[in-house]
This record gives C-alpha cells, structure tokens and sequence, in this order.
C-alpha cells in the first residue's frame, strides 16, 4: 500500500509540477496577479507530495519490503537501521527522488524566504524550477520507478553495497546534491533575469548570491566527503583520481567558484553581467550534465549508476531542452543587459574576471580529458584512456595563475588602482610568504622536498600571506577607530573571502606536501613480523577473526612505535559481507595534524600465515580536507551576510513609498543608461 | 542578436551531438591491436593425458578457431554448445582451446560434462600465453589464417549470430 | 633474543627491501596501467586476478632489464593505448595535449579582447557606480 501511495503521490507531484512550470510564469508575463499567486500554493503542493513520496520509499527500507524491487536491490534483513534509511540514495532511483526532494526543499525554503521579492521574479523563478522538477519526476516515472514491485517477492535483499555502509559514504550524496540543485536557483534567477532583461538585474543577484554560496559550500563538502571517503575506505591510500565521475562534480564546482566571483563583480559594479548570467547556465548546466554522465554509461568509472541507454536517452533530452533553452534565451536576450560601470585595467574587477576566465580555461580541460576517449572513439573507433598523469600534468599549470590571482585581487582597489600603492602591498605580501613558506618547507621537508613542492609551497604561503595583509590593512587600527571597533566593522563578505581563500591555501599545503614526502610501503608480514617506515616501526601483533552485523572477516593488531614509545594501535579489517560475499578493506588510520597513520590488510599468502600489509605514512594529508572545511564555511558565512537581507529590506520599502526622490539605494530606482 | 552569444549554444550543440553518440558506443569494449598481425610465439603443455598440447608452429598451415575458456567461467557454459555444433560442421577448420587460469581436473570434469570438440588443448594455468594474446577476460574467441596471422577477435560469449554474420562468412575467406 | 627478532623484522622487510628500487619502479609503471577487467582503476590498485598478472609481468620484466619504455611497449602491442592512463602523444592525441593551453590562451586573449573594447566605448555607455557606503577596497 505504502508503495503506491508513494507513487501516486510523485504522479500528483508530476501534475502539480508542471502547472507550476506554466501558470506562474505566464501570469508573470501577462502581468496577471492571480496566476502568479498560484505559484506558493502550488510549490507547497509539490513540496509535501514529494516529501510523502521519499517518505513512503523509506518507509519501505525500514520495514524491509523487499516486493519493492529498488528496495530488495539495496538492503537486506542484516542491515542496520541507519544503512537503511541511508540505502533510499543507494541507487540510481532512489538518488533521483533524494535529487527531487532536495530541490523541492530549496523551492520552499526559497518561497519562505522570498518575503521581499517582486511576486514576477518569484513566479519566474519557482516557474523554471517546477518546470527542472518536472522533468526529475517524468524521468522517474518513465524510466526509473522506485516503487515498482517484485513479485514474487524474495525472502531476502542483495544488501546495499557494502563501499556504500559508512557514514561517509552516507552523507557525500545529499551534500553534493545540495550543491547541484543549489546551482539550479541561480539557474533559475538567469532565467528570470533573461525573460524579463528590463527588471533590475541587481536585484536578482542580491538574491541569488547567498543561496549560490550556500549551494557552493555544500557542493564543497560533498566533493571533500567524497574524496575523504576513498582515502580511508578504498585502501590504497589515494584521495582523487580524476575518474570521470569525480570529474563530473569537480566541473560544476569549478564554474560555481567562477559564479560566485563573477556575482561579486556584477552586484558592486554592475559589469559583466551577461558572463554572470551565462556561467549561473553554465554551473547547472554543468551539474545536469554530471547527472548524464553517471547514469547514461557513456563513461566508464568505479562510481557510475547501472546504466541503461534508455535512461541515457532521457537525461540527454532533458539536457538538450534545458541547457540548450536557456543558451538559446542567452543568445537572444544578453545583448540587452548593459556594461554596468567602467573600471580601469589595473582594478580588482580585472584580476577577478582574469581569475574566472582561467577558471574556465580549468573546467574545460578537465571536461576536455574526460570526454577525449569518448571523442575519440566517436569519430576513429580508437580506444584510449586520460588518467591522473594527464590531469595532474594540465590541471596544475593552468591553477597556478588562479591561486596568484586569488592574492592579488583582494588587496586591489576596485574600479582604478595606482600601481606604486599596489606594488608597496604586494611586496609586503611576498616577503612574508617566502618567509613563511621558506621556513616552513625547510622544517617539514628539509631538503627532501622537491623542485615542485617548493613551488607549491610558495604559492600556498602567497594566498596566507595575501589574506594576512588584507586583514591587517583593514583591522590595523586608525583615525580613532582601535582593533575592536574595525573588526566589528569588517563586512561580513570579506571575512567570508579571506576564510575560503585561507582554506585553499591549507588545501594546497596538504596536496603539495602529501605528494612529496608520503611514503608506502607493501610488506608481506606475519603475525609477530613488523616494518619500519618513514621512523615509525608498524608491528602486526596479530590476527583473528571477527564477526559483525552483516558481514565477517579477519581483524588485525598493529602496533606502532616511534623511538620505542608506542603511538597507537591500529586495527585493520578485511571483512565480507555474508550477503554478497564482496570482500572490503577497512583501512585503521592515526590520523593527526601533522601526519596520518595507514595501515590496510592486503591479501592473505599462500602457504603461510603472513598477510600482504600496506602501510603508509602521509603527511599533512588532512589539510587537504581541512582546507576544503575552511572553504566551505567561507561560503556559509557568507550566505550568512545580513547585507543581503537589509539591502533587499530597503530596496523594497523604496519601492512602496515609490518616492521619485529616492536616495539611490543599491539596486534600487536607478535608471539604466541605454545600451 | 550578436553572433558571440550564439557561441555557447553552438558548443552546447556539438557536445549533445557527441553525447548521442556515446549512447551507442561501449567504453568498455576493447579492439585488439594484434589483428593483421602474427599470433605470439608460445608453448603450451596439454591438459591431460590423450589430449595433444599446443604451440605456434600448430598454427601454420591451417585456418584455426582458437577459444578461450575456463570451467570456472559461466559464460563459457553458455557458449560451448555452439562450438560442439561447430567442430562437427567445419571439421576443415582447427579448432583449438586454450585453457585460462584453470586446474586440471576441473577443466577436463568440465569438458567430460559439455563435450570435448577441440582439436588441441593449451593448459595456461598462470595466464601468462592469454597476456601475448591481450586476452583480459575469458571466454574470448580468435580466428588465425594459414599464415599464423590474427585476423579476428570476439570478446564475449559467442552466438549464433556471431557465428552466422561474421566469423563463418570470415572462415570462408581464408 | 632482540638480534634474533631484529633479523627477523629485517628478512620481513628485506625481501622487499633489496629490491626496493624495484619494486618502487613497478609501482611507479603500475599506477600508469589500467586495469582492463576493472571500471577505472590502475593495477597497482586493483586486486583483480590480471592486474596482479599484470604488475608481476612488469615487474619480472623491468628486472630482466627492460626499460619502462619497452615495458610499456609491450603491453600496448597486446591491448592498444586502452591500457595507458597517460595517453601516447600522437596525431589522434595531439588535441588533448595542446588543448588545455590553447584554452587558457584563448581564454586571456578573449579576456584583453573584451577588456580593450570596453575600454573604447564612450563613457554614455556605462553606468554610474553603483554606490554601497562600502569602501572600494
């Protein structure tokens, strides 16, 4: 019963969906106040049956129902109560209700917050994100039906994929699906902005920017968590690997990072608005085509959804309307948006807008190498395969500039800077970078480190130092104003900025170190044996099996020493998992500010009790994900900045007292000069 | 409407023209460099005994259908009666067998169970002779002409419409 | 008893450990090959039957003398570039090696193209900053 009722209800959210994509948008056009008022009710409407929907479907996991054929594929009787909840996102239908869900979510914390918005903008707006959710829903029905039954229905599920029951694991799918379907209301926005170019585009980015850091913050985590979770859980130690579906959230997130620069251009300058709008397309755009490439089995990866051409098929449609549409509308309509303000060569806006090209000179090439075999094969019927030698090769020299960049901007005035003034704070900046990095990288690394993690370094220390002569230059008390008062003053955006760049500079410290000094070593050990690597001594003390909930295997006991003290005991596991019989690594790790501790079981041999032992040593390897946390709660704080809601508060009241005399507020009754 | 914008939809266009034919494609289907060149050098030992052994000069001189196969390999099972039917059809044809990563005494239970229809048996137990092929999985199905060349490969289990489209229309050339 | 352990602890390592630069060499060359029965992973990585095939072929190869150049040659004789991870610069490849430069290039010529044409226009075709209370810095 459950189960169709959760279907029923996607049906009715389908209908509801879709008079949402038309009625309002159309009322918007016709400037007719009662369609564009169906759009809260309708939102809401299809906010709860889809809520009921994803509810039914867990429901059906947690009472293990296995006549619901997703539900017998994902779970069994063993699985513990958490994995089941979880299992809802294990697989490619039920991801995509988990895609619907949180979309809806956005659309009605959109609507809660909407309060101020012009009801034409807000019709637009849900409009263009009914109209994405209806083509989520129609792809479900149609192709990918979470509720379908089986019959007859068998005594027992196929387990979730063991790699998916770890907490990691749980939480990496939600967080990037924020951040993909965050990307959708600024999709939405440029949408609106396109259909209707004679509103004040300020103010849509006003509205659009904290709920595009917020979707950029998530996708953030989503990324770290899963690449957190390949290092501890796949048991070979490495945290990225350029696998096209890595590939395929890490291209959104870079146009994301180029959105929010280019937003920041256009709310306080007014320039290159069409490039907002077109990368607001872009980074959705980019999401969507995530979505086709983990689904359609066009690639091939680790990661990839069993695939089907018929789902292909859908998605590649879906992308050709929706990407395809709003790239027409751009076409037609961007041409209308204005220049916005002048600014001279030597300004902020310039080192911003030189960051985002190279940003997307990034993006297509990480785009490039991953469609290149599929190209390839198109057109000649070779077969070839781009791996990390070539994206670590291309990636890093066209970063570089980025990371420069990312110092310099800040401490650029905007509109016109003076050189003489620019080069004081600069020097500045670099000598305490190479300070910094100099002694740092000669503490660590001593001469051990190479040519490359010298220059990572040194770029790593020119973002820290860049942020630090920012934040001095604005807190250094002056003209009555002590520390205290400055700081107080400090918006809140900026704080925000210095954070997330901060955390790419810790970001790049781990990368670079981690690269340079990281030792592994495969040893074959039996119980009593030990290895010394890197000055730590690793002792297998023992073996001995263990069972758990769903699965059994065999744990092992090392010891690890430095200089005779021991530093902790690790407890690597080679478990499998009674169900499927699919044999998992459980990495121990000591993790610590300095270094990380890694210890995975191999492979028993042949003929002995001895076990093949990886074991490594990796330093600094978790400030790759604590920069990425940093970064992350740069783009929170500033989805916190009360800027936007007061600005948006007076822009508004503005507008009702529709004073013709109007202070020219931000966004406000400014006219536009003709183009 | 300035030409510069229309830029992204004409990308966007290419792209999607790609993707389509990406449906149509198989990323993991892998073509074999060695066709049109000579089968590797190797020396095999026999499976069991009253089964000859193979090596390349066994190639020479006639057109051969060599399989891969394993007892642990389902779809092997699934495939082996075609090659049964086939033996018997085109004994004009060698067909032989190489044996992949298997025991003995499974592989010759296995072939007590199935039937034998191959002409010569290699017994690679380490692998090492399916590497000189690029074999990566079993079964996989060459074709070698007279002149010890490889000419075709399959990988896969075989069908009746295989058998019927390209690899009898293929032997007929040779 | 402690020489005894000592020797011990050092033969567990030390089958390894005389071969190191061997066994670094394999590793570096394994972590380039793909393996071929796996979604997407090298075969230092994977655990499947042909990759261990493959890494020790290497690796019996590499100590017979041969060079990673030749090693790699061999493999790509038997399954074609497929096996590669970092793809032979070739006419087909020559694309995706150059590309990601002339993407930057394109990139920053397009940059000083526009930023020289917005420098041209007449200053009626901007807009008056828009004013924040914020400083410009």
């Amino acid at each position: 019963m459950i189960p169709e009722l959760g279907h029923f209800a996607l049906w009715f959210a389908l209908g509801l969906a879709a008079l949402l994509a038309v009625l309002p948008p159309l009322g918007a056009h016709r400037r007719r106040a009662d369609w564009m008022a169906l759009a809260a009710p309708l939102n809401k409407g299809l906010g709860l049956t889809v809520l009921l929907s994803y509810l039914c479907l867990t429901w059906a996991f947690v009472q293990f129902d296995f006549s619901v054929a997703y539900v017998a594929r994902h779970s069994n009787s063993e699985l513990p109560l958490a994995y089941r909840i979880a299992a809802v996102w294990g697989g490619h239908e039920g991801s995509l209700l988990l895609w619907a869900l949180l979309l809806v979510g956005w659309m009605g914390a959109l609507q809660r917050k909407a309060g101020n918005l012009p009801p034409a903008l807000l019709a637009r707006v849900l409009g263009v994100m009914g109209a994405l959710s209806f083509g989520f829903l129609l792809f479900m029905l149609t192709t990918s039906n979470p509720f379908e039954r089986l019959l007859p229905m068998p005594e027992e599920g196929a387990d979730l994929n063991p790699l998916l029951q770890d907490p990691g694991m749980v939480l990496h799918p939600p967080m990037l699906y924020m951040g993909y379907v965050g990307f959708a209301v600024a999709f939405a926005f440029a949408i609106a902005a396109l259909l209707a170019p004679e509103d004040d585009l300020q103010r849509w980015l006003r509205w659009a920017r904290p709920w595009t850091a917020a979707a950029w913050a998530s996708l953030t985590v989503g990324i770290a968590l899963g690449s957190w979770w390949a290092y501890y859980e796949l048991g070979w130690g490495g945290w990225w690997f350029w696998d096209p579906v890595e590939n395929a959230s890490f291209m959104p997130w870079l146009a994301g990072t180029a959105l929010l620069h280019s937003m920041a251009v256009t709310e306080k300058r007014g320039a290159f608005r069409s490039w907002t709008l077109l990368l607001a397309i872009l980074a959705f755009s980019l999401s969507l085509l995530g979505t086709f490439l983990v689904r359609s089995g066009v690639l091939s990866s680790v990661h990839a959804f069993a695939t089907d051409p018929k789902r292909g098929l859908f998605i590649l449609g879906f992308l050709v309307v929706v990407v395809g549409g709003s790239l027409g509308l751009f076409a037609a309509r961007a041409a209308r948006m204005g220049l916005g303000a002048r600014f001279g060569l030597l300004s902020r806006e310039t080192t911003l807008m030189g960051n985002n090209v190279m940003l997307l000179a990034a993006c297509g090439a990480v785009l490039l190498g991953t469609l290149y075999p599929l190209a390839l094969d198109a057109l000649t019927g070779q077969k070839i395969s781009v791996g990390p030698p070539y994206f670590d090769s291309v990636f890093v020299p066209l970063m570089a500039p980025v990371i420069v960049l990312m110092g310099v901007g800040p401490l650029l005035r905007w509109k016109q800077d003076e050189g003489p003034q620019l080069v004081r704070r600069l020097r500045g900046a670099a000598l305490l970078a190479a300070l910094v990095a100099g002694t740092f990288g000669w503490a660590v690394g001593g001469g051990q480190l190479s040519a490359a993690a010298w220059f990572g370094l040194a770029l790593a220390g020119w973002v820290l130092a860049c942020c630090a002569a920012d934040l001095v230059e604005r807190l250094w008390p002056r003209q009555g104003q002590g520390l205290i008062a400055r700081w107080q003053a400090l918006p809140r955006s900026v704080l925000s900025m210095q954070l997330a760049h901060a955390g790419v500079g810790v970001f790049i410290v781990g990368v670079t170190l981690v690269n340079s000094l990281q030792v592994e070593r495969d040893v074959a050990l039996a119980p009593g044996q030990g290895v010394e690597v890197a000055g730590f001594e690793f002792q297998l003390e023992r073996l001995q099996r263990i069972e758990g909930p769903n699965y059994g295997g065999v744990q092992g006991l090392v010891r690890v020493s430095r200089g005779g003290e021991q530093v902790t005991e690790l407890r690597p596991e080679k478990r499998v998992y009674r169900s499927s019989e699919m044999p998992m690594t459980e990495a121990a790790i000591d993790a610590g500010l300095l270094r990380d501790l890694y210890v995975s079981l191999g492979e028993p041999l042949a003929g002995s009790n001895a076990w093949i032992v990886r074991v490594y040593v990796k330093p600094f390897i978790d400030w790759i994900w604590m920069g990425c946390l940093l970064m992350a709660c740069g783009g929170l704080l500033a989805w916190r900045d009360k800027r936007y809601r007061v600005a948006v508060a007076q822009s508004s009241a503005a507008k009702a007292l529709a004073a013709p005399a109007a202070q020219a507020l931000p966004g406000g009754a400014q006219g536009r000069a003709a183009p | 409407m300035k030409l510069k914008a229309l830029i992204p939809l004409a990308l966007f266009g290419l792209l999607a023209l790609l993707l389509a034919r990406g449906l149509q494609l198989n990323p993991r289907e892998i073509p074999s460099p060695l066709i049109d060149k000579p089968a590797p050098t190797f020396e095999l030992a026999a499976l069991h005994e009253g089964k000859p052994a193979l090596k390349r000069a066994d190639l020479q001189g006639r057109v051969t259908l060599l399989n891969v196969w394993a007892s642990w390999c389902t779809p092997c099972q699934q495939e082996h009666p075609l090659l049964v039917d086939f033996a018997k059809r085109q004994p004009g044809v060698q067909l032989i067998g190489l044996n992949y990563k298997d025991q003995r005494e499974a592989a010759s239970a296995w072939l007590r169970r199935l039937g034998d229809p191959y002409h010569a048996i290699g017994f690679d137990e380490r692998g090492q002779i399916g590497i000189e092929f690029g074999v990566y999985g079993v079964p996989e199905t060459f074709i070698i002409d007279r002149q010890g060349r490889i000419r075709f490969k399959h990988v896969g289990p075989l069908t009746a419409e295989l058998m019927r489209e390209r690899i009898e229309p293929l032997l007929t050339q040779l | 008893m402690r020489t005894s352990l000592l020797v011990l602890v050092l033969l567990a390592g030390s089958v390894h450990a005389e071969d190191r630069p061997l066994e670094a060499r394999t590793h570096a060359l394994a972590q380039q090959l793909r393996c071929l029965v796996c979604q997407n992973q090298t075969i230092a990585d994977s655990n499947a039957p042909l990759a261990v095939d493959l890494k020790n072929r290497v690796r019996d190869q590499l100590a017979a003398g041969r060079s990673e150049a030749q090693v790699i040659e061999d493999l790509t004789a038997r399954y074609g570039d497929f096996v590669l991870y970092k793809p032979p610069v070739k006419p087909t490849t020559w694309l995706l090696w150059l590309g990601p430069a002339l993407l930057a290039l394109g990139a920053l010529a397009g940059l000083a193209w526009s930023l020289r044409r917005r420098a041209q226009q007449p200053e009626t075709a901007f807009e008056p900053d828009p004013e924040d209370g914020e400083d410009l810095r």
